[in-house]
Formats: C-alpha cells, structure tokens, sequence
C-alpha cells in the first residue's frame, strides 16, 4: 500500500528529506506549465484536508492567472479544532513536505510571498519549520530563480495568538493583516479578493504535503489510492478511550471501524464502546452501532456526519453525554467572535443550559430548548462556526436524549463508573 | 512606562521586510515585547501604534481578541491546563483540580509568590496525550498527580 505523508516522517533535516526523493515534486512541477500543474491535481481528486473537502485544483483554477496585483498562499496550520493534531506531526516530522508542497501550488498559481499561519501554542514547531524553510533557502529550493528557473517564492511564519476562529480562511487573513480574527463576509472569496484585497490561495497543512506525492507519482496514482471523487490518504488523529492513541494514514474510504480497531488498538481495557465523533468536535456523533462507514467525505456526508479535520475522538461506556455537550458548547461559546446575534447568544445560551444541565440543575424542556436554539443558529451566520456549535448539539440531543432526560430527572449523571 | 529594549527594536525592525504593511507584524510584536515586558498594559499601546503607523484603538482591539496575551503580571510559569473534550474524557477535571489545590491557586490567577499563573485552556493540539498541559512552550502529556508533582518539583 503506497502512503502519501507518514513514510516521510522523521526525515527532519533536508538531506534526509532528499535522500527520500524530497524536492523532487517540487522540481518535475517546475519543468511543466502552471496549468498542468493544475490539470494534475484535478485529477488526483485531492480535497481539501482543512475539514471542508473541497477540490484544490478547482480552487487553485478560481485564481486569476493574469492580474496587477500580487497572489498569495496562504498555508492553514492553525489547527484548532477540538481532537485535531494531524497538522503538527506533519510540521514536526516532516516539514520539507510543507516547503515542497508550497512552492508546487505557488508554482501552479503564481505566487511569489506564502505565509505559513501557525498557531501561537505550536511555538517550538513553528521553530522546527523556520530551520527547515532557512535549509530550503540555503538549497536554492526558496528564494530566487528555484530550480534555475525565473521563478522566486519567499516563505514567512505568521504566529497566531490564541483564537480558534482564525483557522476560518477569511478570519485568518484577518489575523494576517494584523487584526482581530472578525471572519469576512462571502463574497468576494479569497481566490480574487483575499490577503490585502489579492488573489489568495488558502490551503491546509496536509492538503500542500499531498502535493510532492502528487506530482512525483501523478494524480491519477494519488486517484487511485482513495475512491472516487476522493483521491489519496487521509491522516487520522485518533484520540480518547483507545489503546493507542496517534496519527494513523489510511487511504480514503477506509472503514472507520478498522481505524479504531486496527490501528488505534480498540477501546481500551475492552470496554464497550458507546460513541465516536469522527471529525472534529463539529462534527456529528456517531453511535456505537454506526461505525461501519467508509472514511471519505461524501460516505460522511451520507452518514449524516462529516470527514471533517480527520479528528477522531472515541467514547467509551464510561463517557458522560451531558459532560460532553457541557464540554462542547463552552467551547464554541467561548470561540465566538460575537459578529452575528444568532452564533453570539446562541452559543452561550447552549452553553449555560448544557452547564446546568451537567451539574445535576438541569429543567425539564433543555433538551428540546438546546434543539431550538441550535437550528436557530443554523445557516444563518457570517462563517461555518455558527453551524459548527450546533451540528454537534443536535447529534447529541437526538442520539443521547433519553440519558441526557435521565441526567436531568436524577440530578446526577446516570453512568456507572468504577 | 515600559521601554523597549533594544533587542525588542532590533527584532521588529527585522518582521517589517515580511509584510507590505506594518500594521501585519502586529501579532508577532505582540509575541516579542511581551515576552520582554511579561504582559502589555493599555498603556502599553499608545507606544506600539506608534512603533507600525497604526491607531492605538486598533492595537487595543487586537490585544483584547487573542487569549495569547496578557493585560497583568503573570508568573514566571503560566500552567495551561486543557479542558477540552479528549483531555476531559482522559480525566481532565481531576487534573484541573489537582494543580488548583496544589499551587494554591484558582483558574487564571498567580500564586502568592509569583511563580505560577495557572489557566484552564482549550484543545493544545496534543490530544494523543490527554490530559495535557503546556508549561512556557513545553507539553506535558498523560498526566497524573504524581506527574505534575515531579513536573512541579522541577520547575522550582
Ligand atoms: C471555525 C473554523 C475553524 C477552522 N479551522 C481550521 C484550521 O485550524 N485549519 C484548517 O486548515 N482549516 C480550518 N478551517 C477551514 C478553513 O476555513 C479553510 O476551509 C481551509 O483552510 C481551506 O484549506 P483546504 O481547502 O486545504 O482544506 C476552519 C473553518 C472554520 C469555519
Ligand atoms: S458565525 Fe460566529 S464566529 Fe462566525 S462570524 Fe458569526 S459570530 Fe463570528
Ligand atoms: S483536548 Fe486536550 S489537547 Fe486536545
């Protein structure tokens, strides 16, 4: 089985990323045109990696090719969703793939300046990608005429400062322009009206570390990896009630019930397990019985659920729904830029019944009360985060509603725990 | 009134080059007095409007959105405890108490002698190592009390 990320991790330093084949993408993009490049990755089916699946060579394609102004990349390593930490092993063991990966789409877009946005918590990594980029300059790999080609592309590290919300695309080229992160009102997208008013790329860590495989192996190679319309791997974070806990990569369309089994280790100490949120704290719950689905973004999608950030989280019988849904709406209360009335009040409203509802205060009528509010959010906000705070709250009041009426009826929480 | 140090100047001088504007070096100033002063008062920000050709109402604006930044003195250790959905499900709420009890200390506050601040943070990105905490930059992963008591121990 061919892998696309993890055979390439460890290979920290430069020369070992080259001994690897490293750089080699990067050079093969550079001996094409840009819109070959394009056509390339179109056909290898990649999505987007940030959570919303959308096909790269298509966005890249949404770019003007010929324009006054300058372009931008922006690449998207403010991984903030709650149970997501795929971005940082790619960044601490592999960070010549993000290089690479950055000059093959600036390439193909006609970019010359790319910031890399990084979370402000992810401080030693962001120090682990600056060597990384300096040894790239010192090659030739950055820097002017790459490949001896009349081509030059600076990379910067942008810091972040603590605010889920500027993982949002528009919120983080706020942050960039140094602001707060207020996301923007769609449209005009990034591809024409981005970083400082130019034509913008945004792209997620894993989507560019794709690229070299990519162009080294061709897209229809990466294509046949996954399923259709979802080419490649995918790497999964896998976390909470399981053996083994880490990033696994498994080619899309894997059954999320052989990532938890087989590569996670299974429920740790054979416990039963009760429930798995698949891809982000946003994304829909999933029950016990419901882990037979293929891991790509349509299957997701089907299952009433979401691929998402890859971000699995798994609950075993001990797991306490209503400290979950406690857990959940705090966050998303928290992260709120407050720009809309619907996401603003909202979310700290869910907040405080979830609240109360956990420390054995809950009334009669919450559950229906957090449904309410959750679909009066829905659709109705500037950015996804809106959404984001209520797709978890309807799973979870839907699937859980008799022990979450338990809860409230008993004042205590109903789960047995040794 | 704080003064920036001449590292500090020479630092911020060397971000301008990234950006088109100054006004985009913003957060990583930010990031670098605060490390040099320990926190950025209000007072602070009529000096660094100045220092990137902006309104100081927009530097307040920024100071106040990002959680990263601290408007008192913190300690010499600021603990930040995670309190999100893996940690919590690993036992974070005991971990969370725990280092309360120990330092003496509640939930965004220093201890008496200055030397720790302690927060309750969301996701670290460290989930596989639930529960976390982040010390000065450094994770500290699958804890318990006996580990936070060794890391304590050697942090003083
Ligand atoms: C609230 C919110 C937070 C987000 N956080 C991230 C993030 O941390 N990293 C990321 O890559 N995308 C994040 N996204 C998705 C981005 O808006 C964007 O779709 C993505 O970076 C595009 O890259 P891709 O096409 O390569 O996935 C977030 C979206 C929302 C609504
Ligand atoms: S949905 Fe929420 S986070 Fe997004 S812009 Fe509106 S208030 Fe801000
Ligand atoms: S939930 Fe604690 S580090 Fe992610």
């Amino acid at each position: 089985m061919s892998l696309v990320i993890t055979p390439w991790f460890g290979a920290v330093k430069i020369g070992d990323y080259i001994k690897r084949r490293g750089y080699e993408g990067a050079k093969k993009a550079l001996s094409i045109k840009p819109e070959d490049v394009i056509e390339e990755v179109k056909k290898s089916n990649l999505r987007g990696r940030g959570g919303a699946g959308f096909p790269t060579g298509l966005k890249w394609s949404f770019v003007p090719r010929e324009t006054d102004k300058p372009k931008y990349l922006c690449v998207n390593a403010d991984e903030g969703e709650p149970g997501t930490f795929k971005d940082r092993y790619i960044i601490e063991n592999a960070p010549h793939l993000i290089i690479e990966g950055a000059v093959i789409a600036s390439w193909a877009v006609g970019i010359h300046r790319a910031y890399v946005y990084i979370r402000g918590e992810y401080l030693k990594f962001a120090l682990i990608l600056e060597k990384a980029i300096e040894e790239a300059y010192q090659r030739g790999f950055l820097g002017k005429n790459i490949f001896g080609k009349d081509f030059s592309l600076d990379i910067y590290i942008h810091r972040g400062a603590g605010a889920y919300v500027c993982g949002e695309e528009t919120a983080l080229i706020e942050s960039l322009e140094g602001k707060r992160g207020n996301p923007r009102v769609r449209p005009p997208f990034p591809a024409t009206n981005g970083l400082y008013d130019c034509p913008t790329v945004v792209n997620n860590v894993e989507t560019i570390a794709c690229l070299p495989y990519i162009l080294r192996e061709g897209g229809e190679n990466f294509a046949s990896l996954g399923v259709e319309k979802n080419g490649g791997t995918k790497l999964f974070a896998v976390s909470g009630h399981v053996k083994d806990p880490g990033v696994y990569e498994l080619p899309m369309g894997s059954s999320l019930r052989e990532l938890i089994y087989n590569y996670a280790g299974g429920v740790r100490g054979n416990r039963r397990l009760k429930a798995v949120i698949p891809g982000g704290s946003s994304s829909s719950i999933l029950m016990a019985d419901e882990i037979d689905v293929s891991l790509d973004y349509d299957s997701m999608i089907k299952a009433g659920t979401m691929l998402g950030s890859g971000a699995v989280i798994v609950l075993d019988e001990t797991a306490c729904m209503a400290e979950v849904l406690r857990v959940i709406t705090r966050f998303y209360a928290h992260e709120s830029c407050g720009q809309c009335t619907p996401c603003r009040q909202g979310t700290s409203w869910m907040a405080k019944i979830a609240e109360r509802i956990a420390i054995g205060k809950g009334k009669k009528g919450d559950i229906d009360l957090l449904l309410d509010i959750a679909h009066s959010i829905m659709g109705k906000t500037i950015c996804p985060l809106g959404d984001a705070a209520a797709m978890p709250v309807i799973a979870i009041c839907d699937k859980f509603r008799s022990e979450l009426e338990e809860q409230i009826r008993e004042r205590r929480c109903p789960i047995e725990r040794e | 009134m704080k003064e920036i140090s001449k590292e500090a100047r020479e630092k911020i001088k060397n971000l301008f080059s990234r950006y088109p504007d100054k006004r985009s070096s913003l957060l990583e100033v930010l990031h670098i007095l605060q490390d040099d002063w320990g926190y950025i008062e209000e007072e602070d920000e009529e000096k660094i409007a100045e220092l990137l050709d902006m309104n100081p109402v927009n530097v307040h604006e920024v100071v106040t959105f990002y959680t990263m930044y601290y408007r008192r003195p913190v300690g010499r250790y600021v603990i930040k405890v995670c309190r999100n959905l893996t940690c919590t499900l690993m036992g974070g709420e005991t971990i969370i108490n725990y280092l309360r009890k120990k330092l003496k200390v509640e939930l965004g506050n220093t201890s008496s002698d200055g030397k720790f601040t302690l927060e309750a943070v969301e996701c670290l990105g460290a989930c596989e190592l639930a529960p976390v905490m982040e010390i000065n930059g450094e994770f500290y992963g699958h804890l318990t009390p006996e580990k936070i008591d060794k890391v304590i121990e050697e942090l003083k």
